[in-house]
C-alpha cells in the first residue's frame, strides 16, 4: 500500500502548507480559539492551560483509508487507565465508526502537533473527550459532504450509519473507505458549523457495559490491547525488538546527592557479556528529572550487565549529599511531630480558633502518620535510546513524553525537533513515569555507542532505592467540640516535604497545588478554623505518587472526623454530614486554593451537595447500620479530589490473633459525565485494592539516606488474599455536572475508610500507617 | 551451552549455566511475553511453564530448565490457557496488563491440575502473583469462569 493510499481524511493542505513554514503552534493556536469552547477550554484553565493545549484538527487524530480502516491517534499514555480504548471509543462513537474497523496509533511525544501530552493528573478523558468528539464530528461531517456531492443531494438528506454514509430517503449508503478519497478534498468544517451527536445517537459512549460488581452484564467493545495483552503481544518498554541492542544497568549513589568517587570496573569488565563500564553524570540537588549519577554496565544481555554490575567496587562521596546521609526515618518522624506541636505558616484561617478550643466542653487531638511510599509499578523503568546522524530516538513507557523529549534533548545539546519519543504501553504508572530520568539516563549511555540502541533496564531495587517517593508527612489535628458534639474549632497543621524541593531550593513548606489537595479545600463547616504549615525538609526525592497530597490528607481528616464523631458520642455518618453543613458550593479562591486542579472554578466548585450524595450513596448500598456482630465493623471516609467525589465503606472483621479479613468494600463515585463507564469501575477497583496496600502494608525508611526496602519481600504490596472478598463499585450518574478525574481519586478515601472499620470492628484507633503488625499487638 | 525447548522449537544456546532462564527467553530467544518484575521470585511476572508446573523464571537457572518450557505466547494454543485468555478478555480483566502473563500462566497450571478449584485454592494458588493494578477481583472472576464456575468476584 503507497503512502497515497493511506489518505487523511480530510486535506487542509493551506493549513500544513503554513505551519510547514511557520513551524506550526503559533499558527495553529491562533486557529485554536475561534469560536465559543468548553468551559474546560479557555485559555487559563484546564486543557487550555497545559503546555500544549488541545487539539480538535481530525488531519491530527483520524485517517481512513479505502479500505475503511479507521485509525485514530491517541495522543495520552495508556498505563492502565484505558485511554486507548476509552478515547479512541469516544472518536469512533463520535465519527460513527464500526468498533471491529478501528485501530488505534499511539502518537509520538510532540505537544505542538497533539496538545498536551502529560499523562498525569486524572486529566486525560476530561481534557481531551471534547476535542475528540469535535475532531471526529468534523470528520463524520466532511464524509457526508463528500457522500452528498457524490449523489447531488443536500447534505441535509445525508447522515451517519454504522462505517457508512446513508442517503436517507432512498437509502444508498457508501462506506467510509469509498468515501474518504472524495473528504480529504473538502475543507474541515469549523467549531461553529460542527453537530456533535446527541446522547441517544451514542453506541459507546457512557453506556454500562462488562462486568459490573461480580456480574458480566454484556460484553464491552473489545478493549484496543485486550488480546495483545492476554497473548504476551502486547509492547511494554523493554519489549522493542532490536537487531543490535545493548543492553545496560546503572549502579546509583546510595544516598540523595551523593557521587561517584573511586571505582574499580575490573571484575565487572571480566563478566562474560560485558562489554562497557562508564560514567554517568548526575546533576546534584535538586535533581528534577536528572539522572542521579552513577557507574552504568553495559553488556549483551540484561542479566549480564547485572552481573557486571555486581562486580564493581565503588566509594561513594557522601558529602555533596550533606545532612540527606543522616536522614533516618524514625528520627524524622520524630521531629515532624515535634514540629507538629508549634504553630506555622497559616494557609487558611476564619473565626477565632483560639477561644474556640479554650471554650470548648470537649477537646480531641489526634497525630497521623503516613510513610514514604514508592510507585513500584510492577514493570520497572526502563528506557531505549538510539543516537544517530545526529538525531535522538526513545522507546520507553512514560506518562509525560515532551518532558521526555525535551529532557532528553537538553541533556544531548540536541533541538528537541530532532529527538523522536516512541512512547509504549506503560506497565503501571502512577506518577513514577512522569518523570523520564531513566530515558536521559538511557541517553547519557547511548552517547557512547551512536548508532547502537542502548536498553537501560532499571531492577526492582534500583526502583524501590531510588524512587521518586511519596512524601513522608506528619498531620496534627485538634478540634472543639460544643456539649452537643458540634465541632466550633477546627486546627489542621500538616507537615510533608514539598514535590518542589525536586526542582528548586527546598521550600520546606507545600506549594499552592500540594495545599490544594484536600488540606485547605477541606470541606467542613466549622466556625472558627487554623489550616497551617509547619517546615519540613525533604532529604529525598519526593515525587508525585497517584493522588499524591490528597493521600496524606484524606487520610488525617478522615480519620479525625470520625474520632470526633466518637468523641461527640453519635453516629459517624450523621456526624459528618452535618459537619460538611448545608449543601452550597465552595469557590476554591474563598478556601485560599488558587489551583483547583487547573480548572475553572465556576465549572468545578467543591459541592457539598455532590459529597453529600456520595456518602448517602454508599452507606445505603452498603447498608451502614446493620448489626455486624463481634469483632466486626463498618468504616466510612469521603474526599473530592481531581475534581470528583469518593466515597468509600469497608466492612471488616478481625478476630482474636489480629487476623484482618475484608469482607466488602463499597465505592460511590461521582465523576460527572462517564466516557467509558466499564474502564471507570477497573479504576476504582484498583484503587481499592492499592489503598488497603497503603493501608496496611506499604512503607519505605531509611536508615542514614539509604532506603531499607528494595524488593516486594520488605516493600509489601497487595496480594490476591488482601483484596476484599466483596468489592462493589456505585457510580453516580451525573452529566450534567463537568467531567472530572477518574485514575486517582478514587484512592485517598481507602485508608481512612478503612482504618475507621478497624476502629469500628476493634476499638483500636490506627494513627500511624501503615498497619502493619498494630493489630497483633 | 544450553539446548533448551520452549513452545515445542528446540534451541541450542551458547549462555552461561546459572543464566535465569528469564533473560534467556527475553534477551537470547527474544520472547518477550515474559515480564521481569522482580528478580527474586516475589511478584511471578516471570512465570512460565516446565513441563506444566508454573515456575518462576527469574530464579530459575538455565541449566535447571530440562524439559518443555511453554510461554504466555503459546497459551493461545493450549486448550486451558485459551480458555483463561478468553475468560480475562470477558471480564475485562487487565488494566496496565505487564503482569497478566504471569497471572494467566499461573492460572493455566493451577487448572490443569485442579480443573474446579474452591475459591480459596485459587487464592492461595494466585497469592504469588502480584498486581498493582489492583485487578485481583476480576482475575479471580475469570478463573471461576474459565473453570466452569460462574462465580460472585
Amino acid at each position: 500500500m503507497s503512502a497515497d493510499d493511506n489518505l487523511m481524511i480530510a486535506n487542509v493542505s493551506r493549513r500544513r502548507f503554513l505551519m510547514g513554514l511557520a513551524g506550526g503552534s503559533a499558527l495553529v493556536l491562533a486557529a485554536r480559539w475561534d469560536v465559543a469552547l468548553a468551559g474546560n477550554e479557555k485559555a487559563q484553565f484546564g486543557a487550555g492551560a497545559m503546555p500544549g493545549g488541545w487539539v480538535d484538527d481530525p488531519n491530527v487524530f483520524i485517517h481512513i483509508d479505502a479500505d475503511g480502516l479507521v485509525t485514530i491517534v491517541n495522543n495520552r499514555s495508556e498505563m492502565g487507565q484505558g485511554i486507548r480504548t476509552s478515547l479512541v471509543m469516544v472518536g469512533a462513537d463520535e465519527l460513527g465508526a464500526d468498533w471491529d474497523q478501528v485501530r488505534v496509533e499511539q502518537a509520538e511525544g510532540d505537544h505542538d502537533k497533539y496538545g498536551n501530552q502529560n499523562t498525569d493528573g486524572s486529566r486525560s478523558m476530561r481534557h481531551w473527550y471534547q476535542p475528540m468528539r469535535r475532531a471526529a464530528a468534523a470528520a463524520r461531517q466532511m464524509l457526508e459532504q463528500a457522500a452528498a456531492n457524490e449523489w447531488g443531494v443536500p447534505v441535509s438528506e445525508v447522515q451517519a450509519g454504522v462505517h457508512t454514509i446513508v442517503h436517507t430517503p432512498s437509502g444508498k449508503e457508501l462506506g467510509f473507505g469509498e468515501l474518504a478519497a472524495k473528504a480529504r478534498e473538502l475543507d474541515v468544517p469549523g467549531r461553529n458549523a460542527l453537530v456533535l451527536k446527541r446522547d441517544d445517537e451514542l453506541r459507546f459512549v457512557g453506556k454500562e457495559t462488562g462486568l459490573i460488581n461480580g456480574e458480566l452484564k454484556s460484553a464491552y467493545p473489545k478493549a484496543i490491547d485486550g488480546e495483545d495483552i492476554v497473548t504476551g503481544k502486547a509492547v511494554y518498554g523493554a519489549d522493542v525488538p532490536f537487531e543490535d541492542l545493548l543492553y545496560a544497568v546503572i549502579a546509583r549513589p546510595p544516598v540523595y546527592g551523593a557521587t561517584v568517587g573511586d571505582f574499580d570496573d575490573t571484575e565487572a569488565l571480566k563478566v562474560p557479556g560485558v562489554e562497557k563500564v562508564l560514567k554517568v553524570e548526575g546533576t546534584g540537588q535538586p535533581a528534577g528529572f536528572s539522572p542521579l549519577g552513577g557507574i552504568a554496565v553495559v553488556a549483551s544481555n540484561t542479566w549480564a550487565a547485572m552481573e557486571g554490575r555486581k562486580a564493581l567496587k565503588i566509594d561513594w562521596n557522601l558529602e555533596p549529599a550533606g545532612d540527606n546521609a543522616s536522614y533516618t526515618s524514625a528520627t524524622y518522624r520524630e521531629s515532624l511531630e515535634k514540629a507538629a506541636q508549634q504553630p506555622g505558616k497559616v494557609v487558611r484561617q476564619h473565626g477565632d480558633l483560639d477561644t474556640a478550643l479554650e471554650n470548648a466542653d470537649k477537646r480531641v487531638s489526634a497525630t497521623y502518620y503516613m510513610p514514604h511510599m514508592a510507585q513500584a509499578t510492577m514493570e520497572p523503568p526502563v528506557a531505549t535510546v538510539r543516537i544517530k546522524d545526529g538525531k535522538a530516538e526513545v522507546w520507553a513507557p512514560v506518562q509525560n513524553p515532551q518532558a521526555t523529549r525535551d529532557t532528553v534533548a537538553g541533556r544531548l545539546g540536541l533541538d528537541a525537533e530532532t529527538v523522536t519519543v516512541h512512547v509504549t504501553l506503560l506497565g503501571g504508572g502512577f506518577g513514577r513515569k512522569s518523570k523520564p530520568d531513566f530515558a536521559i539516563e538511557a541517553a547519557s549511555i547511548a552517547e557512547a555507542f551512536k548508532g547502537r540502541p542502548v536498553r537501560l533496564q532499571w531492577s526492582r531495587e534500583d526502583d524501590i532505592h531510588h524512587a521518586y517517593y511519596h512524601a513522608v508527612s506528619v498531620d496534627y489535628l485538634e478540634a472543639g467540640l460544643d456539649n452537643n458534639g458540634q465541632a466550633t474549632g477546627w486546627l489542621h497543621r500538616t507537615l510533608s516535604p514539598s514535590i518542589g524541593s525536586l526542582f528548586a531550593p527546598d521550600p520546606k513548606h507545600k506549594g499552592e497545588f500540594e495545599l490544594g489537595m484536600g488540606f485547605n479545600t477541606m470541606p467542613f463547616s466549622v466556625p472558627a478554623l487554623r489550616l497551617e504549615n509547619p517546615h519540613a525538609p525533604a532529604h529525598v526525592r519526593i515525587g508525585w505518587f497517584r493522588s499524591v497530597y490528597n493521600l496524606p490528607h484524606a487520610w488525617a481528616i478522615q480519620s479525625f472526623a470520625h474520632e470526633m464523631a466518637v468523641a461527640a458520642g453519635k453516629d459517624h455518618r450523621d456526624y459528618v454530614l452535618d459537619l460538611l453543613g448545608p449543601d452550597r458550593e465552595i469557590h476554591n479562591l474563598t478556601v485560599g486554593d488558587g489551583w483547583n486542579y487547573g480548572e475553572d472554578p465556576d465549572l468545578y466548585p467543591i459541592d457539598i451537595g455532590r459529597m453529600r450524595n456520595v456518602i448517602e450513596r454508599v452507606t445505603k448500598e452498603a447498608d451502614w447500620g446493620k448489626s455486624t456482630g463481634k469483632n466486626r465493623g463498618l468504616g466510612l471516609a469521603f474526599h473530592h479530589s481531581f475534581v470528583s467525589y469518593t466515597a468509600i465503606v469497608f466492612d471488616v472483621e478481625v478476630d482474636d490473633q489480629g487476623e484482618l479479613t475484608i469482607h466488602r468494600a463499597d465505592i460511590a463515585f461521582d465523576c460527572g459525565p462517564q466516557a467509558n463507564p466499564e474502564r471507570i469501575r477497573s479504576q476504582l477497583e484498583g484503587a481499592i485494592v492499592m489503598g488497603i496496600g497503603i493501608a496496611l502494608q506499604s512503607e519505605v525508611t531509611f536508615e542514614d539516606g539509604v532506603a531499607q526496602q528494595g524488593n516486594f519481600d520488605k516493600y509489601l504490596i497487595p496480594r490476591m488474599p488482601d483484596a476484599p472478598k466483596t468489592l462493589r463499585v456505585h457510580l453516580v450518574d451525573n452529566p450534567d455536572e463537568a467531567m472530572g478525574g477518574v485514575g486517582e481519586p478514587g484512592l485517598p478515601p481507602v485508608a481512612p475508610a478503612l482504618c475507621n472499620a478497624i476502629y469500628a470492628a476493634t476499638g483500636k484507633r490506627i494513627r500511624r500507617l501503615p498497619v502493619g503488625d498494630q493489630l497483633k499487638a | 551451552m544450553a539446548t533448551l525447548t520452549i513452545n515445542g522449537e528446540r534451541y541450542e544456546l551458547d549462555v552461561p549455566d546459572n543464566m535465569p532462564l528469564l533473560w534467556v527467553i527475553r534477551d537470547v530467544v527474544g520472547l518477550k511475553g515474559t515480564k521481569f518484575g522482580c528478580g527474586m521470585s516475589q511478584c511471578g511476572a516471570c512465570t512460565v511453564h516446565l513441563n506444566g508446573t508454573a515456575i518462576r523464571s527469574c530464579v530459575t537457572p538455565v541449566s535447571a530448565a530440562s524439559g518443555e518450557i511453554t510461554t504466555i505466547e503459546a497459551m493461545a494454543d493450549d486448550p486451558v490457557g485459551s480458555k483463561v485468555q478468553q475468560a480475562w478478555l470477558d471480564l475485562g480483566v487487565a488494566q496496565c496488563g505487564y503482569c497478566q502473563g504471569g497471572q494467566i500462566m499461573n492460572a493455566t497450571a493451577l487448572l490443569k491440575r485442579t480443573p474446579n478449584p474452591e475459591t480459596g485454592e485459587i487464592v492461595d494458588a494466585m497469592a504469588g502473583n502480584l498486581c498493582r493494578c489492583g485487578t485481583y477481583n476480576r482475575i479471580l472472576a475469570a478463573i471461576e469462569r474459565a473453570s466452569g464456575k460462574e462465580g460472585e468476584a
